[in-house]
């Protein structure tokens, strides 16, 4: 006998009886242990209260309330169950969120003596928004409204003219006594009238909702596993299926490969794969591809952009702030973004879209959204494990939003309202391949942007695809490379932008030569020895390098003539990360004052 | 044809994917191994998430010397045949200064013995990230933990100020000092954890299985008798058929009446189980709400 597994999220106002359903359903199926119950029975004021079975903490007991999403599992024949159980409070709103994320499915409480309130609203609506297929509206304390069709039928009515307009949900209603156990388990006597399943019955035989297996196929790439002459990406199938001999398509660089197997290490491998399994996968042809980078359906791509619109859920003390500098956490990208403008607030029980100069704690709202690099994303509602973000305050690290992604955004590319008047700056990053320089000018140019700085990344290899794409590695042509992307980090410069130039640049003349150019020049000579570097080879290119593949690599048939007095050199074998970025920021405190 | 994963396969699915992000984000990911059936889950989740490389991280083993023999010889082999490297750190300093249950009392043996070495062995091993076996259906407090769950500099949980957790997204971000505590189990139940070693046949520590033992036997707890726990007056050891639904120290594990000899036995007791497998771990019950207190403290 299988199972599978229902995810579902359930919500009420204070006092409606979540706590006390779920206890008892947790009971009833066997998911509380006696133990568990003498402990809340010792706990409870009179009658053992089922509410303490799930209220975990202290503060929680002490205030009667429930104020941080818990989790609880239990298992029936046929199903697991993880329920996220939510507080209903107004200002946990975004636990209510963080609950319906994963969700197939809300489980909303409805007290029959109160009927539908705002606060009800706002549940199904999160529900929704967070793009659970289905919600199951419990009617409960029946028991103090007589066990009366006419109350629930009531009730329904009253629900169905708000969800309407929600798009696409499917929503059902059963009435139940959570405190005498009607309808929880089995049939009711005491409501003939209602003839639909219990609530577990219902819960066991719900239709799960997989879109995702028919989808165009997705997996960001979340590792890159590496072992003797063997590469494979390992991520989690976002939708769609996978085989060996597919074409896939990588992103951002656009190049196809094919798949050559899935290593599995209980079974060999893999035949096919599909949503959402954690795979690796190997391809029969060496790219250039890492953790961030999206493997998809040749076919059927997702959008790639820096610029689009999204419902956002804010969930920090401090509002939303237009133009200030957030991280955005989205599939296995983490991207320097900024919120450059407030579209509209929802009002959340009328569902209309009021404007709105700020969002606040708990508030939803619809945003645009610009990040540094592109993302490879899927419209929300279509693919969940695509179209979601997290946004991170850089100051604080707290995650403080939770985004939908909608749609791309066209609007014209304003300048953001960044740092004017700062001086500008070059600050290159050189070193041998596998060095880090990549790894180190994203960070410090993450903490740059954080300050409010205006940045912006000249990335070697990205240069080469575009402005140097009809240059080779002789040295002329390298030189030649390298001039380039001094005359534009030079023009930069000039206009007050901080430059991270981030390329081998193997030669010390043609360096020393920008240095002057530019004048306002940080050389950062990222070190590791040769050997570290080789160790590492994130692109694989000394592998290719030492077989011939590859001829002319710098360090191994070509010559790196390493800077005589760099401003900064930064020891990545045996500095961490952070320890090179205070490094480099230093100094450029230092300069930027004088 | 609905392609739909049984519910291990989506467990699985779900931890290997939070193994990748661990160790793609944290400079120095350690896995805390306790030995014990969830720690056995755990390696094999790791290394089938690294698969064919080995484990990018070493495993710590705080060691409170009040451990069983068989755990011991169970983690060595294990670590042997798999090449895994082992960090075993001992509580030396609060040992040396005699901590021991029988005279501390559990509370506060604990508190010397394992949060404050646990504490001082991520410090001392600079380990940004620290992975754990706790599963949120073990106990009350542990239902509301995050999968990445934030320590201050000082290793402390604040149950109340805990970052939403949406999606698969986990924020990894700390300053220097901080670190996270993840739990890949986080959504497994017992059940699962023995249903998973089946299907895997993953090896764990003999003590799980039945057999005759030497116990104390006060009121509905048998205690073991390594490391002679102090006899009540007119007390003395019998053999019964028991087995370790959990295992800590010897003094804090008590063993439960079973014929399970084998682990369809016991996915087969466990059906049939109304109490909690930690019931008889005397620290979660030396006060009400202990656990919390223990986690606010820095305890796994
Ligand atoms: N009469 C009646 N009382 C109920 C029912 N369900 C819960 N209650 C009571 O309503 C109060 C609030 O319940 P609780 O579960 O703590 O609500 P929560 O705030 O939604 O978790 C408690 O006193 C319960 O005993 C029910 O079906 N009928």
């Amino acid at each position: 006998m299988e199972r599978d597994i229902l995810r579902f999220t359930t919500a009420g106002s204070v006092d409606d009886g979540k706590s006390t359903l779920v206890g008892r359903l947790l009971h009833e199926a066997g998911g509380v242990y006696d133990d568990q119950i003498e402990a809340a029975r010792r706990v409870s004021r009179d009658s053992l209260e089922f509410a303490f079975v799930t209220d975990g903490l202290r503060a929680e007991r002490e205030q009667g309330i429930t104020i941080d999403v818990g989790y609880r599992y239990f298992a029936t024949q046929r199903r697991k169950f993880i329920i996220a159980d939510t507080p209903g409070h107004e200002q946990y709103t975004r636990n209510m969120a963080t609950g319906a994320s994963t969700a197939d499915l809300a489980l909303v409480l409805v007290d029959a003596g109160k009927g539908v309130l705002p606060q009800t609203r706002r549940h199904a609506c999160i529900a929704w928004l967070l793009g659970i297929p289905r919600i199951l509206v419990v009617v409960n304390k029946m028991d103090l409204a007589g066990y009366r069709k006419e109350t629930f039928d009531s009730i329904r009515a009253d629900f169905e003219v708000f969800t309407g307009k929600l798009k696409g949900a499917a929503i059902d209603f059963i009435p139940v006594s959570a405190l005498a156990g009607e309808n929880l388990s089995s049939p009711s006597s005491r409501m003939p009238w209602y003839r639909g399943p219990s609530v577990i019955e219902y819960l066991d035989t719900v239709p799960i909702q997989t879109v995702r297996g028919d989808l165009p196929f997705r997996l960001s790439i979340q590792y890159v596993v590496r072992t003797g002459d063997f590469r494979g990406y390992a991520g989690q199938i976002a939708s769609g299926t996978v085989r060996a001999g597919d074409e896939l398509l990588v992103l951002p660089s656009g190049r196809r490969a094919r798949v050559a197997s899935l290593p599995e290490r209980t079974t060999g491998r893999h035949e096919r794969a599909f949503a959402p399994m954690s795979v690796c996968v190997e391809l029969d042809d060496h790219v250039d591809a890492g953790r961030g980078d999206m493997f998809a359906d040749p076919a059927n791509g997702p959008t790639v952009g820096r610029r689009f619109r999204s419902v956002l859920v804010w969930m920090s003390e401090t509002p939303l702030a237009v133009g200030s500098p957030y991280l955005v956490k989205h599939t296995t990208q983490q991207v320097c973004a900024e919120v450059v403008g407030i579209v509209s607030k929802l009002d959340i029980t009328t569902l209309e879209n009021d404007p709105a100069e700020e969002l606040k704690l708990n508030d939803i709202g619809r945003v645009v959204i610009e990040t540094h690099r592109p993302l490879f994303w899927d419209p929300y509602s279509a693919n969940r494990a695509t179209g979601a973000f997290i946004l991170i305050d850089p100051m604080t690290n707290l995650t403080v939003g939770a985004g939908m992604i909608e749609s791309a955004d066209s609007g014209c590319e304003q300048a953001p309202a960044r740092a004017v008047g700062q001086t500008g700056l070059t600050i290159w990053f050189t070193g041998l391949s596998s060095a880090g320089k990549t790894t180190l000018s994203q960070a410090v140019f993450e903490r740059l942007w954080a300050t409010g700085a205006r940045v912006q990344i000249l990335d070697g290899d990205e240069v080469r695809r575009h402005l140097s794409k009809d240059l080779g590695f002789s040295k002329e042509d390298r030189d030649e490379n390298i001039r380039r992307i001094g005359f534009v980090a030079e023009l930069l410069t000039r206009n007050g932008v901080i430059v991270l130039v981030s390329a081998i640049s193997p030669y010390r003349t043609v360096r020393d030569e920008l240095r002057v150019r530019i004048g306002d020049f940080v050389e950062v000579y990222v070190n590791a020895p040769l050997a570290v570097c080789e160790e590492r080879d994130v692109k694989g290119l000394y592998r290719k390098a030492r077989s011939g593949e590859l001829r002319a690599f710098t360090g191994v048939s070509d010559p790196y003539e390493a800077p005589l007095s760099p401003e900064v050199e930064c020891r990545t074998d045996l500095e961490t990360l952070n320890e090179s970025v205070d490094k480099v920021l230093r100094h450029v405190d230092q300069r930027r004052k004088t | 044809m609905q392609d739909r994963l049984t519910h291990l396969q989506a467990l699985e699915a779900e931890s290997l994917h939070i193994f990748r992000e661990v160790a793609a984000e944290f400079s120095r990911p350690v896995l805390m191994y306790s030995i014990g059936k969830d720690s056995s889950v755990m390696l094999r989740l790791a290394q089938k998430a690294f698969y064919p490389a080995p484990l990018p991280f070493p495993l710590l083993h705080v060691d409170t010397s009040y451990k069983f023999d068989e755990m011991l010889e169970f983690r060595d082999r294990i670590c042997e045949e798999n090449g895994f490297r082992l960090i075993v750190h001992t509580a030396r300093e609060a040992l040396r200064n005699g901590a021991n249950p029988f005279r501390l009392g559990t509370r506060k043996c604990c508190d010397l013995l394992k949060t404050k070495s646990l504490l001082s062995a991520l410090s001392e091993g600079g380990f940004d990230a620290a992975i754990g076996g706790a599963r949120r259906e073990e106990e009350k407090s542990r239902a509301k933990e995050r999968v990445y769950s934030f320590r201050d500099s000082l290793g402390q949980w604040d149950p109340k100020n805990q970052r939403p957790e949406l999606w698969n997204l986990y924020n990894g971000r700390i300053e220097k000092g901080e670190s996270i505590r993840v739990f890949p189990l986080s959504n497994w139940t017992e059940l699962d954890v023995w249903q998973y070693i089946e299907a895997e046949s993953i090896p764990v520590v003999p003590l799980y299985f039945a057999k005759e033992r030497e116990v104390l036997v006060r009121g509905e707890t048998l205690l073991p008798m390594e490391h002679n726990p102090p006899l009540l007056p007119g007390e003395h050891p019998s053999m019964v058929m028991c087995r370790m639904r959990s295992l800590g120290c010897t003094y804090c594990t008590g063993a439960t009446r079973s014929t399970a000899t084998t682990v369809p036995e016991i996915i087969a007791e466990l059906r049939t189980f109304r109490r909690s497998e930690r019931e008889n771990r005397a620290i979660d019950h030396d006060q009400e709400g202990s656990m919390e207190l223990k986690k606010r403290e820095g305890y796994f």
